[in-house]
């Protein structure tokens, strides 16, 4: 199966791992989580919109990262994903 | 972390992709770039790209970054004359397309770019040249030391040639982020050949810079004392005039407005009569 | 019921009405323990226990200089679990992670807490709701006006004492587990029912000390009071993070502009990194203008005695020592002061330490629109310290500083309403974060004084507006819906509730 892993666990960083998957699955851990969950959701739908991805399944490890840096990091995981041989 | 990057008050902040990026984390380091530019609401006044060498598959597409119109200007490592008005002419192509000018800031650190200094600070979009001052050393096979004066030519020259150009000749980093006394002794060397800003390496180096590179009150005074003989004497309709004896010609006036623009600049106030 | 800053506080008990109706209000003091004949020396700690009789129902209190070293107390504790004594009020100054007072929370040997300070698994327990009866939240000031006016009736006091002499004499300021100064044990020893002190170290005969044999009834002397590792584990290292070092140089900058670094001045500062990075920064401007202060207050680091011996200052009124530094300095420098909790903040003491400071620089978990300050709770409603010192020398300084960054881990700092009011906002006066400063309305004299800063000046509202551009509006997070105890207010009215956390 393909798969594709950005970013670190460091403090205000997101690790966001994506994998090949028949349909839609965000699992989001988050340091933030009560407040910013649905937030953190929110910039990773769009962002797959934005890629015309619709089923893919989105572990996403977060350590207080802006909406930027979720974004970068899960363009970054799904080119990966891409070239994963 | 780029997410304060903009609170230090630096002038410029370089973002790099080449030496402090991984091979494998380019495309990544690219990726978090763009979207920071793009979705960061509050930004650095002057934001400049340290892209990788020309000869590398990243170079062209760390330049597609220019495209978040928020780049103003590209640092060329390594620079030649010919990698330098190679960038020039991406460069027009993109000004062109984007409707946006960009500064070039070419990294002289080889013994053969000194060959072709003249030549590389007179490409169309030079802005400043910056010394690399420990792959200097390392392509000279020479010891990067504290004192520096290993670079006191490099400096010299540098500076020289960016003054006849009327560009920036930018010192390279200290190293050493806790020796504030080494940082001061080195900007102070470099300033006093006549260079005009230096890179630095960690947030709390940039007031020590600051302090060595702005106006000092007796230069800030000066400039005052020139500028309002020179209202005055416009008024009167004279275009050069003197003051303490010595002729004030258009040269001296344009350096007495830098100083001032750079003492605002860095707010460093008029200095008042000490009590 | 409402309080006068509308938040809800349990009935029957006196509402907070202003940081300083205290002075409408009379000093109420019992009278002080009366002198005991001899203070006997008890085998072991159980003995000692035992011949206190301890009933339930009854208070037991502590100091927390030893603070994460402190073995007294877990000794005590587990004395109460072998007796199975039900019912209990414990009252210690402070209340670390280390304490091992869960189980006899739940096991109900404990019921009552009243406390300056709480974190860790206790407050987690108490979080979950198995403290039976109330958490009663002091400042250090509050804490000596309810135990001299009888609110905080102590019936045993168990004091951890570095060293003892052989009449019964204590002090804190050498010994194996010296600690320093005994600042929050004085009230204790003043009017306590009963006190007992607790050492591992005994000398023939003190020549100074800070508790006398008088009011001592009992002694024991035990293997060890504490470990020195963790007795003066504070952080007392500047800090080198870029953010916290540009907070602490604006800070420095703001009280040049403000005039106030000037010869005769006093301060306060916490004991952390970037606490201590602002006084590092005010040490430099004082240098350069060649400024001596009178006086540096509050816990005190190896770094106030370097400033103390370079001739910075005149004096150091401590009450409470953070690092091995301090004690020795204590121990051997006169200028070195140590203070009682009362004389640190007792609102209805006579020229308290805090009513003599010129500025402090304090810290904070939220701060909200109106400037009030929570150092009890954290975002998600988890207690994780309190007032300590807080609230008291913020309404005595002169001018009162918090130096914070603008979100920790995403979560901002300002907030519209804070969850837990420590400090009201009529006593704090300005916002210092890595991208502005806020200065709170009612200060038109700071505003004045600052129309020309060359630091950027900008509302509360600005900067929670910027805060929200950059890391987004957060989920509110309700408060729970049980309460588990109240904040108590210098002069004793209570000024918020607490309520468990929803993470639980």
């Amino acid at each position: 199966m393909k798969t594709g892993v950005a970013g670190t666990k460091e403090s205000n960083d997101a690790m966001i791992s994506v994998f090949e998957s028949d349909m839609l699955e965000i699992e989001i851990q988050s340091i933030v989580d009560l407040m910013y969950h649905d937030q953190i959701e929110k910039v990773i739908r769009e962002t797959l919109k934005e890629e015309h991805i619709q089923n893919i399944r989105v572990v996403c490890v977060d350590k207080g990262a802006l909406d930027y840096t979720i974004r970068a990091r899960l363009i970054t995981a799904l080119k990966r994903m891409k070239s994963d041989d | 972390m780029m997410q304060t990057a903009d609170v230090f008050g630096a002038d410029s902040v370089i973002f790099d992709l080449e030496d402090s990026v991984h091979i494998n984390e380019k495309a990544s380091a690219r990726n978090l770039i763009k979207d920071y530019l793009l979705g960061h609401p509050v930004l650095p006044s002057k934001v400049i790209l340290r892209v990788n060498a020309p000869d590398t598959a990243d170079y062209s597409f760390d330049l597609q970054l220019l495209d978040t119109l928020k780049i103003d200007g590209i640092m060329l490592p390594k620079a030649s004359e010919k990698s330098t008005k190679a960038l020039a002419e991406m460069l027009k192509i993109k000004e062109e397309s984007l409707g946006r000018q960009f500064d070039i800031i070419p990294i002289i650190e080889l013994a053969s770019s000194f060959l072709e200094l003249k030549n590389i600070a007179s490409v169309k979009g030079v802005t400043g040249l910056l010394l690399g001052g420990e792959d200097f050393c390392s392509d000279m096979e020479i010891k990067r030391t504290r004192e520096g004066k290993e670079l006191w030519f490099p400096r010299a020259e540098l500076a020289i040639v960016s003054r006849a150009l009327g560009i920036d000749a930018i010192d390279t980093p200290f190293a050493d982020v806790n020796d504030d006394e080494g940082l001061t002794q080195d900007a102070l060397m470099a300033s006093s050949l006549g260079m005009t800003a230096k890179a630095a390496i960690h947030p709390r180096q940039i007031p020590l810079i600051h302090a060595v590179f702005s106006p000092s009150n007796d230069q800030i005074l000066w400039a005052k004392n020139v500028l309002d003989a020179e209202k005055k004497a416009s008024k009167n309709g004279l275009g050069v005039f003197s003051l303490d004896g010595k002729m004030i010609d258009q040269p001296i006036i344009k350096r007495a407005r830098t100083i001032m623009q750079k003492a605002q600049r860095y707010e460093v106030g008029v200095p008042e009569n000490e009590e | 019921m409402k309080n006068s800053l509308n938040r809800e506080i349990p009935d029957g008990l006196k509402p907070f009405q202003s940081s300083s109706d205290f002075r409408h209000q009379e000093r109420r003091l019992i009278p002080e323990k009366s002198p005991v004949d001899q203070s006997l020396f008890y085998s072991s700690l159980e003995a000692a226990f035992l011949a206190m009789d301890i009933k339930p129902g009854m208070t037991l209190s502590f100091h927390h200089h030893l603070r994460s070293g402190d073995q007294v107390i877990n000794q005590v504790g587990e004395l109460i679990s072998k007796y199975d004594i039900k019912g209990l009020t414990l009252a210690p100054s402070s209340i670390f992670p280390e304490y091992r007072l869960s189980d006899l929370i739940i096991r109900q040997n404990i019921t009552q807490i009243v406390t300056s300070y709480l974190n860790g698994p206790v407050a987690d327990t108490i979080a979950k709701g198995h403290l039976a009866g109330e958490l009663i939240m002091q400042t250090h000031g509050g804490r000596a006006r309810a135990i001299e006016s009888g609110e905080l009736a102590i019936d045993v006091a168990f004091l951890a004492c570095p060293v003892v002499d052989k009449s019964g004499n204590g002090s804190g300021a050498y010994g194996k587990s010296a600690c320093g100064t005994l600042g929050y044990a004085c009230s204790d020893w003043r009017y306590a029912k009963k006190v007992i002190l607790v050492s591992d170290t005994l000398v023939d005969k003190l020549d100074s000390y800070q508790l006398d044999h008088s009011h001592v009834d009992g002694v024991v002397m035990v293997d060890s009071i504490g470990d020195p590792a963790g007795i003066v584990a504070g952080t007392t290292k500047i800090t080198r993070d870029p953010i916290g070092l540009k907070i602490a140089e604006d800070t420095a900058t703001l009280l040049t502009e403000l005039g106030v670094i000037r010869n005769g001045f006093s301060m306060q500062t916490g004991a952390g990194g970037t606490s201590l990075a602002v006084a590092d920064a005010v040490k430099k401007v004082m240098l350069k203008n060649q400024v001596k202060g009178k006086f540096a207050s509050g816990g005190i680091t190896g770094y106030y005695v370097d400033m103390l011996n370079q001739g910075l200052f005149e004096h150091l009124y401590d009450v409470q020592c953070f690092d091995l530094e301090a004690v020795e300095s204590y121990h051997k420098n006169k200028n070195h002061i140590g203070i009682s909790a009362s004389e640190y903040g007792n609102p209805f003491e006579n020229k308290s330490a805090v009513d003599r400071l010129d500025f402090v620089i304090l810290g904070a978990t939220e701060i909200d629109l109106d400037f009030n300050v929570n150092v009890t709770t954290d975002a998600f409603g988890k207690i994780i310290g309190g007032s300590g010192g807080h609230a008291d020398t913020a309404h005595g300084a002169k001018i009162t500083i918090i130096t914070s960054t603008l979100t920790k881990a995403r979560i901002p700092i300002i907030r519209e309403k804070v969850r837990t009011i420590t400090t009201p906002g009529s006593d704090v006066d300005i916002l210092v974060t890595e991208r502005g400063i806020a200065i709170n309305p009612l200060r038109t004299d700071l505003l004045e004084k600052l129309s020309h800063s060359r630091l950027k000046i900008m509302t509360i509202r600005e900067l929670l507006d910027l805060t929200y551009a950059i890391a987004g509006k957060p989920k509110e997070i309700p408060s729970g819906k049980k309460r588990i105890g109240y904040l108590e207010y210098r002069d004793g009215s209570v000024i918020d509730s607490l309520y468990d956390s929803p993470l639980y």
